[in-house]
């Protein structure tokens, strides 16, 4: 099995290279779609055979020797309840992108092809990595394709924005290595005999406290890289630049597998790492979560461009999942960790279904539409279905996700108070305003460009692209705890760990070299901090 | 009841397995589409059969009257909260199942004759069913998560009907008003769940009315608000009514079933469900009660002063449901659920009659335009009928049986659920916030006055007089040749309707009026049946009170009733409701307005939000949040601009500069 992943992982990167030698264009597509299919079917064993009760380690686990001379950094692959769903994510989205994009790509179309299929071992090398090292090496070789996907293959104002895409994640991620340089060191010292370690199990050890200050800086610096690429507002400026430009694939992947890269992250390293770091400031994100979805919702609305519109709804939908990761109980992660994979379905069909329409009427714009229901009806079905997905709608996938998540914040003991999710579920009203706007003024009305009437409906390859989307969007509205009980036992205890680690940390802590804040942030009331400490809550009060 | 409850999922899958096979196999086969009365009979039959099922458990549960759940699967999962897909079957969710079923499949077997013109007939007939699936799962589910599931889900439908006939976007304006305004309510909805689920730890009915007393009285008042709120926008009240009469843009039929009969309703049901929750805080009966003769009154007033047959009709159903949540804010929870049962029957009727009047004036349009005519006109509007009961004879008949059933003369339905509605409210006024209660009753008694005056003011104009198309419209001269009464399809279940109007009241009969003669009574089947499942005031007015309300309803009503004959008989409405107008003045020009309350929405709320996010927001995203992002990448090329001066790639300049720095190294080594 271990072996099975590995082959899971590098299928792709294996199909890259075969592109290489394939000339004709069909063949390209055929091969690309042979090998992310083969893919997804020999990732199945890994999903039926997986362990839905084994915790707090991962599955299918591969060790290396340490690589890097000294350095303990070895390449450590596996799987556990954190990671497996969106593992089989990416591996499900893959052969639907390459048919997705059959059509549509007609320059340089073993380099497109050859760009997703490495997209697609980095991003599986992400979801797989345990060694922190090891997922920034992965996360590095998302980066690339991503760049030259929308670089190349975009829309008019690709260069700008795949520069800004790349630089600003880039910066973060810079920002976020120094800090995993210093994590790595520290954890040596503490666990590792001096020698240098990212390997996850040292990492997440009980012994292994780094102070309080350290973590509120360390949290920060690998908050900042997360932010950015989720992205959390007000650091999202270049998604809908990036979803705008991107062809349809690039923003299927974009949206259904690179955002999650960064929802992943925190909940796999931001949180456990720095757990009182995390928790001290789990109202701070969880504000921004809240801010993400009301503001996400509203610049939506008024957006002209039906691909601006769903890139921000995008943002409104990770606020949701950035809320549910920082209410810091199972109900609100479990409800985070399904509505990444609702996000990358429902988000992802409506790219696709955009792209659809793109290609038939080369522009995006809303009022370029209106009565096109007459002329597509199966288009419309599967759009319908997609848009309710999206607004939530109980019985399809978007609901369970959204109602976890607001249930576990409204009775979050760490966030304290229940207004993140009254104002959270706002979102839910706003979300169907922008949503059925839009789809009215696309979809029904009489027909107003003539242009329209000659449109066709979508044909069987693109409803086989559709189908399986809808499936599973009614599968998770229906059955959610098909998908769910992958990850809950291993969020229940990650997130006992986490409180654990904190509290042994917090009582450790002396009051003598913490500075005032930390104190304030910590709630540290050692006794020779006392006085100082009193003081300053009366001077609040 | 355990040993029938494993039917109840099959009344529920039925219609779903209706909808998809209509929807599969319209979706797929162009001549599956085209066979009209095979559509129709599935989808008929999908609700039919539930129905009978739901009949066969009401005979059964006559024996043994124990509610009874069935777990069908886990559906939400995750830490503590756990929600399961189960039904539950009782007295009061089997009573709205027959009411839902019953007239569903009258409605269903209407629409084959109603819609029989219409290329989107299929998906007209799989979104029906699909409709009754989700209401089903409202009225049986057993904890509140399903229930959300149902009422959402009969949102979609209501929003799917509305908008059927999508090329007009007017027509789709209003469906996407309806899902928005529903969506207000469904956020206070899911607020009050998240507050239930926080003390109870669970979403069920039975374990929720088992821990009541683990609620502040805070929570109590809270979590009834919240609930009350969502009501009030599936069920049409105030605040929330306004998509209501905008929602009338769908099929008539769809307006018989979801708007009138069924969905709107919905609200009742779930406070009734709730009812042992509302009876702890007498401030929160207080509030659904002011709600619910606020509502009434309201929608009467403006009812009073439309042509639209179809409008009138629906502010008619917003007026008659605030008289059902003054029923529920006083306690009266059989009497509330009796009028759901007895106004589903009447205004079922009405709509549906309407209907047929439509559909025969759309027909006179038709033939017109055959005959080389172009004449226009709405043919919804009251103005352009008048006389049809001599054309449409069986529509006239079973549409007058349910007015005079709306307008409360006895003995027809409509009377015994409104009686009972105002003595319930009068016997609230003998208890705590007594004085509100008697000021409501009053309201109710204006309203049950205006309820009769605009309801024969709208029989009268339709039917009576002459008919005023030829002379109204040029070009339509001699129209009234082409009038026609509908098929049989469409007139048998007229008459069912105008049958159960009358005789459905008899379910209710007041205990005092049979005591009086023979000293005690147990003639209230309904009560009785219901008595399990809600938890109702005590009735303390004696025996002599009970009748002076009852002759005063009666009286009331009649007046109603005489004034319109004396205003309407077989005048021209326009005129007569000029003389109206004077004598209200300003107060007139309000209801004519609809209270402006459109306009305040539109223009205090949605467009200031609109406009906040792209004049505001939008621009704040671009310039500076963007903006700041651009700032620093400028500052970084502004540094890299001047240092790039220094990286010329000039061999001579690097030598030059390696000279100047050894002369200064050279010169501070020497002059130190």
């Amino acid at each position: 099995m271990e072996l099975l992943l590995n082959i899971v992982i590098y299928l792709p990167l294996f199909g890259a290279f075969l592109l290489l030698f394939i000339r004709r264009a069909e063949w390209v597509k055929w091969t690309s779609l042979f090998i992310t299919t083969a893919a997804f079917v020999l990732s199945l064993p890994l999903l039926l055979q997986f362990d839905i009760s084994a915790t707090g380690s991962a599955q299918y686990l591969t060790v290396s020797e340490p690589l890097l001379g000294d350095w303990d950094v070895k390449y450590m692959m596996g799987l556990d309840g954190l990671s497996m769903l969106l593992f089989m994510l990416t591996t499900f989205m893959a052969p639907i992108v390459v048919l997705s994009a059959w059509r549509s790509i007609d320059k340089h179309v073993a380099g497109f092809y050859s760009m997703l299929l490495i997209l697609q071992t980095g991003s599986l090398g992400v979801f797989a990595a345990l060694d922190l090292f090891m997922f920034y090496i992965f996360f590095e070789l998302t980066q690339i394709p991503m760049f030259f996907l929308i670089g190349i293959w975009g829309g008019e104002n690709r260069i700008y924005a795949t520069v800004k895409f790349f630089i600003y994640t880039l910066v973060g991620w810079l920002l976020m290595l120094v800090a995993l340089i210093y994590v790595g060191f520290a954890a040596g010292n503490m666990v590792n005999d001096g020698v240098f370690t990212t390997d996850w199990r040292l990492l997440t050890d009980p012994s292994f406290q780094l102070g309080l200050v350290e973590q509120t800086w360390l949290f920060l610096a690998f908050g900042f890289a997360f932010c950015i690429k989720v992205p959390i507002f007000p650091f999202h400026s270049w998604l809908p630049l990036a979803h705008t430009e991107a062809p349809t694939a690039g923003s299927v992947v974009l949206a259904a597998i690179a955002l999650k890269m960064g929802t992943y992250a925190i909940l796999r390293f931001l949180i456990p790492l720095f757990p009182n770091a995390a928790i001290a400031f789990a109202p701070m994100f969880a504000v921004l979560g809240v801010i993400g979805i009301i503001y996400g919702a509203l610049v939506a609305m008024v957006q002209k461009d039906v691909k601006k519109l769903v890139a921000y709804s995008s943002i409104s939908h990770l606020g949701f999942v950035v809320l549910g990761m920082f209410a810091f109980n199972t109900v609100g992660a479990q409800g985070a960790i399904i509505q990444m994979v609702n996000h990358g379905l429902s988000t992802g069909a409506l790219f696709i279904i955009i792209g659809m329409i793109y290609e038939r009427r080369h522009t995006r714009m809303i009022a370029d539409f209106g009565g096109i229901a007459q002329k597509m009806p199966v288009f419309t079905v599967m759009f319908m279905m997609a848009t309710l997905a999206s607004i939530g709608l109980p019985g399809l996938n978007g609901f369970v996700g959204e109602f976890l998540i607001l249930v576990g914040t409204f009775n979050s003991e760490v966030l304290g108070s229940y207004w993140y999710a009254v104002i959270g579920a706002v979102g839910v009203i706003l979300a169907a305003g922008y949503m059925l706007w839009m789809f009215q003024r696309v979809m029904f009305g009489p027909i107003t460009h003539k242009e329209n009437n000659d449109l066709q409906d979508i044909n069987a390859r693109e409803i086989a692209v559709l189908l399986p989307l809808m499936l599973f969007i009614v599968w998770i509205g229906i059955r959610p705890t098909d998908f769910t009980k992958y990850s809950e036992a291993e969020v229940t205890r990650m997130l006992e760990d986490v409180q654990l680690r904190a509290s042994v940390v917090v009582d450790n802590a002396s009051g003598e070299d913490l500075p005032g804040w930390a104190l304030h942030l910590y709630d540290v009331t050692p006794q020779l901090a006392a006085n100082l400490d009193n003081e300053t809550e009366e001077v609040e009060e | 009841m355990d040993a029938f409850v494993h039917l109840v999922p099959w009344i529920v899958l039925i219609p779903l397995i209706g909808f998809l096979f209509n929807g599969i196999a319209g979706m797929v086969s162009e001549s599956f589409r085209k066979k009209k009365p095979l559509i129709g009979t599935i989808a008929t039959l999908a609700v039919f059969i539930p129905f009978l099922m739901a009949v066969y458990l009401f005979f059964m549960m006559q024996g043994d009257g124990e509610s009874a759940s069935i777990s069908l699967f886990t559906w939400i999962e995750a830490g503590n909260f756990t929600t399961d897909i189960g039904y539950r079957l009782d007295q009061l969710s089997l009573t709205m199942t027959l009411v839902v079923t019953g007239v569903g499949a009258l409605i269903h077997f209407y629409s084959i004759g109603y819609m029989a013109d219409d290329e989107g007939y299929w998906k007209f007939f799989a979104f029906m069913n699909l409709f009754i699936f989700a209401m089903l799962n409202l009225v049986l589910a057993d904890n509140m998560l399903l229930l959300f599931l149902g009422w959402e889900g009969v949102g979609l439908c209501s929003y799917l009907l509305i908008g059927f006939w999508y090329t007009d976007m007017a027509k789709s304006d209003a469906a996407k008003k309806a899902f928005l305004y529903n969506r207000v309510g469904d956020f206070a909805f899911l607020i009050a769940m998240f507050m239930i689920f926080r003390t109870i730890g669970s979403l069920g009915f039975s374990e929720i009315l088992a821990g009541l007393e683990l609620f502040t009285s805070l929570d109590v008042f809270m979590i009834g608000l919240l609930i009350l709120i969502g009501a009030t926008g599936k069920s049409a009240q105030i605040p929330l009514f306004v998509w209501l009469p905008d929602a009338m843009a769908g099929p008539t039929s769809v307006s018989a079933l979801i708007h009138a009969a069924t969905m709107v309703t919905s609200g009742v049901y779930v406070i009734a469900r709730l009812s042992p929750l509302y009876m702890m805080s007498a401030e929160l009966m207080l509030i659904v009660a002011i709600i619910g003769a606020f509502t009434a009154i309201v929608a009467a007033t403006i009812a009073l002063t439309r042509y639209d047959i179809k409008a009138v009709l629906a502010y008619s159903t917003v007026s008659q449901l605030g008289f059902m949540f003054l029923a529920l804010g006083t306690g009266a929870y059989v009497a509330a659920i009796f009028h759901v049962i007895t106004h589903a029957f009447f205004k079922a009727c009405l709509f549906l009659g309407s209907g047929s009047v439509i559909h025969a004036m759309h027909h006179v349009e038709h033939k017109l335009h055959e005959e080389g005519s172009n004449a226009h006109f709405d043919p919804q509007d009251i103005r352009f009928m008048g006389g049809l009961k001599k054309y449409l004879p069986s529509t006239y008949m079973t549409f007058m049986i349910a007015t005079i059933a709306i307008a409360g003369i006895p003995p027809l339905a409509g009377f015994f659920s409104k009686d009972e509605i105002l003595v319930m409210t009068f016997n609230a006024g003998m208890g705590e916030y007594g004085a509100i209660y008697i000021g409501l009753w009053a309201i109710a008694l204006i309203t049950a006055f205006m309820t009769a005056f605009y309801m024969f003011r709208l029989t009268l104009s339709t039917f009576h007089g002459k008919f005023r198309l030829p002379e109204k419209v040029k070009g339509a001269e001699n129209s009234e040749k082409h009038l026609h009464e509908s098929p049989f399809t469409m007139t048998s279940v007229l008459w069912a309707l105008a049958g159960l109007s009358v005789i459905g009241g008899f379910i209710g009969i007041p205990n005092f009026v049979v005591a009086t003669f023979t000293g005690t009574a147990d003639v209230n089947l309904l009560s009785n049946w219901l008595d399990l499942t809600t938890m109702d005031a005590d009735l303390i007015l004696s025996k002599q009170v009970e009748w002076m309300l009852l002759f005063g309803s009666v009286v009331i009503a009649l007046g109603g009733v005489f004034v319109a004959f004396m205003l309407y008989g077989d005048k021209e409405p326009e005129a007569q409701d000029r003389r109206i107008a004077a004598r209200f003045g300003a107060l007139y020009q309000v209801w004519n307005d609809k209270y402006m309350l459109d306009e305040i929405y539109e223009g205090g709320i949605v467009r200031p939000t609109v406009r906040l996010s792209d004049r505001v927001l939008a621009v704040f995203d671009m310039k500076i949040i963007d903006g700041f992002v651009n700032m620093i990448a400028y500052i970084v090329r502004f540094f890299g601009s001047v240092i790039r001066y220094f990286q010329t790639g000039l061999v001579q300049t690097y030598a030059f500069g390696m000279v100047i720095g050894v002369i200064i190294i050279v010169s501070m080594l020497l002059f130190r």
